[in-house]
């Protein structure tokens, strides 16, 4: 591991040098995983029905990953006690470049400083002792706060840290906003206004903003009201759903149930803590499929074993003729983005070129393709990969299709067809695969101690109608109350092919569910 | 580390401690999980406790298809539990469902073709599928799910609910030994008695031949052979399997009729202790008893219904051995309705001679959503009013095919086996 550390550092991966690896058993990989491979994770029933589960499928699917790496500090990674040796150095290669990947994408940042493990130790503690005095309503609190922990605003935390909004200060709010939403100055105007303001500032270092703004109510007495509109409408709109709950439910805030909120924080944050992982699987299989490939075999370790080597690599990363692998798409992407940068395809210089033909025959030599890649791995997502990155020409390339299963009645079969070779289909298809939970937020204005409201924001995807009743039932507990849910169904008509939204409201009173069309 | 180790501050929770990181990472991921892990039956427990605290139960059985070399899968079954979440719903749409893949063919080509099974199937794969992979290993399985059945859904216990007679039969056989009084005496053994207490009293030598007169006989050791109970494992119940395996029977109709005759199963093999006797018989215009449930399970044919051959074939598979003598018959029936109308009342006399062999016909109509008029089935059944009148004999319980769940399904096993 050491030696793999050395070269992947002078490949310019950057991780911290401390880490710990554990060689586990199947069994122990089956016990891990329900609890998402954290090995201090709290105790749930549902993680044990899981755990009997894996073992059964393990008897008849006898399957395990070869490694897990825990973005902890210091990371964490685990071993199958089958692989060979010369593979795990190949694996070591894997680990690093997702512990590279967790230490430097900023989806990441706010884990950065977390040693996770001990945190969910803590957790678990706190937990365990909880159990002692509750009993089993801890397990229906941490059930029902498992089942909104989806609704946690991970990118508004995330933007809170790394870029903070716009508009906090008086400056940023009177530049970004307030001159071009309620002025509607030019912006030649409110480049002026700007100078004007550096100006002052460099002038009057202690008062200069003092004194620009004053001008600025002078001449517009509305504008301090204004800022602190948008200053509380900003702080509204911050708080996730389970914050609002653990916040305000009138259930919650009761004396004897304010262990609750314990719990909610620990579901909550755990949650947050996995969200960056959700989003990156994509990009962060394909970063450290790349580099495997790259580092091992430079690697004089692997003399011998390299036949073993490239049927293996290929087992992983080669593209499924029917199906999706994530590792395969990946790498495929990173190794484009390299191209693109090495042929100097991301420069503005590019951009403009119209010219087909000298589009096609672009390239500027600038060998720029690893500066590329560190800063896909520095500020891309899932989304944002395949949003930016999957072109035609990549679909062409790699032959990428969409494959439609339709029924035919005459054969009683189900057909696998080519249904498209379009970059923009194929976009659209990996999108949908990608994690992205429904928006759905509180209506603070019609909320009230005994209804809780929620919105939900309808993005052409309905809600899984076989999950909002138990979902609701464990809001309505947490808030002590009655829930309803404003939301829309998709209405279809199969004969021609049409089909229409509409606007239902659900409402959970009492343990009835019922549904409303509006 | 060793000398440190008074001073160690755990990095995990920023505590003194005398553990090292190391020592805390394995012990929790080695011991705590295994130590914490539930049984089955607690999980179970559990979850018979949510409905006492106004929750939805929230195991159900889940199953794991098994492929074998020969053909036909495994299914295993384990427990499951989903956690609700909200969730977008990908599948309502007027697309064809999408996956990604690779290849050089044209827009359009057709890449290959799966064979349709009357229930969906886990796992991956494609191509041309073989129609006869889909089966069950019910040896164990079945035992282990009837077991999970009876006491997670709290299905009848047949002998408790009192159908009328136990399996288990006794018989007095003169089995047993007593000393000292019975019906007939066993010599072998009291000679055997009467040696034995001599030796300890001394009388025999083990060098010389015994002198037999001089050994002493008391009344204990006469060994008598006395009349006992006895369990006879004789197979007394004895279950037709009839499903309608018609065209119209495609998809979720199957699905209902097979969950519940799969769980009916599993649960008279736990409740008979493995000692059932089964019958499956299968029909569309024409009835057949096949061999065993994988073929029952699998099959599937396109065409016409017609409901009375199968019950014709019960009755004289009964008749026939005049099983109805020694055996406690039942009869499940599932169909989703359909039925050819005949104007001779031919089912309803069927069903009214079988009614005299067997102890309880169960039918179950999995319904098409889509019409919520009764089925062919329902109306013969209501205007002859054989419900009302076999009404300790037959009853019918009706599902939705299209959005059926686990528990109507035992809930109309519980109906079927109420007295």
């Amino acid at each position: 591991m050491e030696g793999c550390k050395e070269r992947a550092l002078d490949a310019g991966l950057r991780f911290d040098r401390e880490s710990l690896e554990y060689i586990v058993t199947n069994t122990d990989l089956i016990e891990l995983q329900p609890k998402v491979m954290i090995p201090t994770m709290y105790d749930f029933w549902v993680n044990d029905i899981q755990v009997i589960q894996g073992k059964e499928k393990y008897k008849v699917y006898p399957h395990n990953p070869y490694e897990t790496v825990i973005n902890s500090r210091p990371a964490i990674s685990f071993y199958n006690d089958n692989n060979p040796d010369w593979l795990n150095v190949m694996i070591f290669y894997h680990v690093l470049a997702h512990i590279d990947f967790f230490q430097n994408n900023q989806l990441f940042s706010n884990t950065w400083d977390e040693d996770f493990v001990g945190k969910a130790l803590a957790d678990k503690r706190q937990i365990s002792s909880l159990r002692n005095r509750h009993g089993r309503w801890v397990d229906y609190v941490i059930e029902f706060s498992r089942s909104i922990d989806n609704l946690i605003g991970f990118f508004s935390n995330l933007q809170e840290s790394i870029a903070p909004t716009v508009g906090n200060d008086m400056a940023s709010y009177y530049f970004n906003i307030f001159c071009q939403k309620h002025l509607k100055l030019n912006e030649h105007y409110i480049f002026n206004q700007i100078e004007n303001y550096n100006s002052l500032i460099s002038n009057n270092p202690q008062v200069g903003e003092v004194l620009f703004f004053n001008e600025i109510i002078k001449k517009h007495p509305e504008f301090e009201a204004e800022f602190q509109n948008h200053l509380n409408s900003k702080n509204v709109s911050k708080i996730d759903v389970v914050e609002f709950i653990r916040d305000h439910s009138p259930f919650l805030n009761k004396e004897r149930n304010k262990w609750m909120k314990t719990v909610l924080n620990i579901i909550r944050d755990s949650s947050l803590y996995f969200s960056p992982q959700m989003r990156t699987k994509i990009i962060n299989e394909g970063w450290a499929s790349f580099w495997h490939d790259r580092l091992f075999r430079s690697d004089d370790r692997i003399k011998g074993n390299e036949i073993q080597y490239a049927k293996i690599n290929a087992a992983v990363t080669s593209i499924s003729r029917v199906g999706l692998n994530p590792y395969a798409i990946g790498l495929r992407l990173v190794q484009q983005v390299e191209d693109l940068g090495n042929k100097g395809m991301l420069s503005h210089e590019f951009d403009r070129l119209t010219n087909m033909e000298e589009r096609q025959n672009f390239n500027n030599k600038s060998s720029r393709g690893l500066d590329a890649i560190f800063h896909l791995r520095k500020n891309y997502s899932d989304f944002t990969l395949i949003n930016a990155f999957v072109s035609q020409d990549f679909v062409s390339k790699h032959n990428l299709m969409v494959i439609g299963k339709r029924l035919n009645e005459d054969r009683n079969t189900t057909e696998y067809y080519v249904k498209s070779k379009k970059a923009s289909d194929y976009k659209t298809m990996l999108l949908d695969t990608l994690y992205h939970p429904p928006s759905i937020r509180i209506d603070e204005v019609k909320t009230n101690d005994s209804c809780l409201y929620l919105i939900h924001e309808f993005e052409g995807k309905q809600l899984l109608k076989s999950h909002i009743k138990s979902t609701m039932m464990g809001i309505a507990f947490l808030w002590g109350g009655s829930v309803e849910l404003i939301t829309n169904e998709i209405r279809l008509n199969k004969s021609d092919g049409t089909s229409w939204n509409k606007q239902v409201i659900y409402s959970f009173k009492k343990g009835v569910l019922s549904k409303e069309e509006l | 580390m060793k000398p440190n180790r008074k001073n160690y501050i755990n990095p995990l929770n920023g505590k003194k401690s005398f553990l090292r990181l190391e020592e805390v990472v394995l012990k929790n991921h080695s011991t705590t999980p295994n130590a914490s892990l539930q049984t089955l039956d607690e999980l179970l427990e559990r979850d018979n406790q949510r409905e006492i605290d106004g929750f939805e139960r929230k195991i159900k059985l889940g199953k794991i298809v098994k492929p074998s070399e020969n053909g036909s899968n495994e299914i295993i079954i384990v427990p499951t539990t989903v956690e609700t979440k909200f969730h977008h719903d990908n599948s309502i749409s007027n697309e064809d469902e999408l996956v990604g893949g690779t290849g050089s063919e044209e827009e359009g080509t057709i890449l290959g073709e799966k064979r349709n099974q009357s229930n969906e199937e886990e796992g991956e794969g494609m191509g041309p599928g073989n129609g006869d992979e889909k089966g069950h290993d019910l040896n164990s399985d079945a035992y282990n799910l009837g077991k999970v059945l009876t006491t997670h859904f709290n299905l009848p216990n047949l002998q408790q609910k009192g159908i009328k007679k136990s399996l288990t039969q006794y018989s007095y056989d003169l089995t047993d030994l007593n000393k000292g009084f019975g019906q007939l005496i066993d010599k072998k053994q009291t000679l055997k008695r009467v040696i034995k207490t001599n030796i300890l009293l001394g009388n025999i030598n083990t060098n010389t031949a015994p002198d037999l007169s001089k050994l002493i006989h008391t009344p204990q050791d006469t060994i008598y052979k006395i009349l006992s109970k006895e369990v006879s494992y004789e197979t007394e119940a004895l279950v037709f399997f009839v499903r309608d395996y018609s065209g119209s029977m495609q998809g979720n109709a199957s699905e209902v009729v097979l969950t519940q005759h799969l769980f009916l199963y599993s649960w008279l093999m736990y409740q008979y202790n493995k000692k059932v006797k089964t019958k499956f018989i299968l029909h569309d215009t024409e009835a057949k008893e096949v061999q065993d449930f994988n073929t029952y399970y699998r099959s599937n044919v396109a065409g016409g219904t017609q409901i009375h051959p199968a019950f014709s074939l019960v009755n004289s598979i009964i008749e026939n051995e005049q099983m109805h003598l020694s055996k406690n018959i039942y009869v499940f029936y599932g169909s989703d309705g359909d039925d050819w109308k005949d104007n001779n009342n031919t089912l309803i006399n069927e069903l009214k001679k079988l009614s005299k062999y067997v102890n309880r016909i169960g039918i179950l109509i999995a319904k098409n959503a889509s019409n919520s008029l009764p089925t062919t089935l329902e109306s013969t059944l209501e205007e002859s009013n054989i419900l009302s009148e076999l009404r300790d004999k037959l009853k019918l319980s009706r599902v939705n095919a299209n959005e059926f769940t686990e528990e109507q399904i035992i809930d109309s096993i519980k109906f079927f086996l109420t007295v």
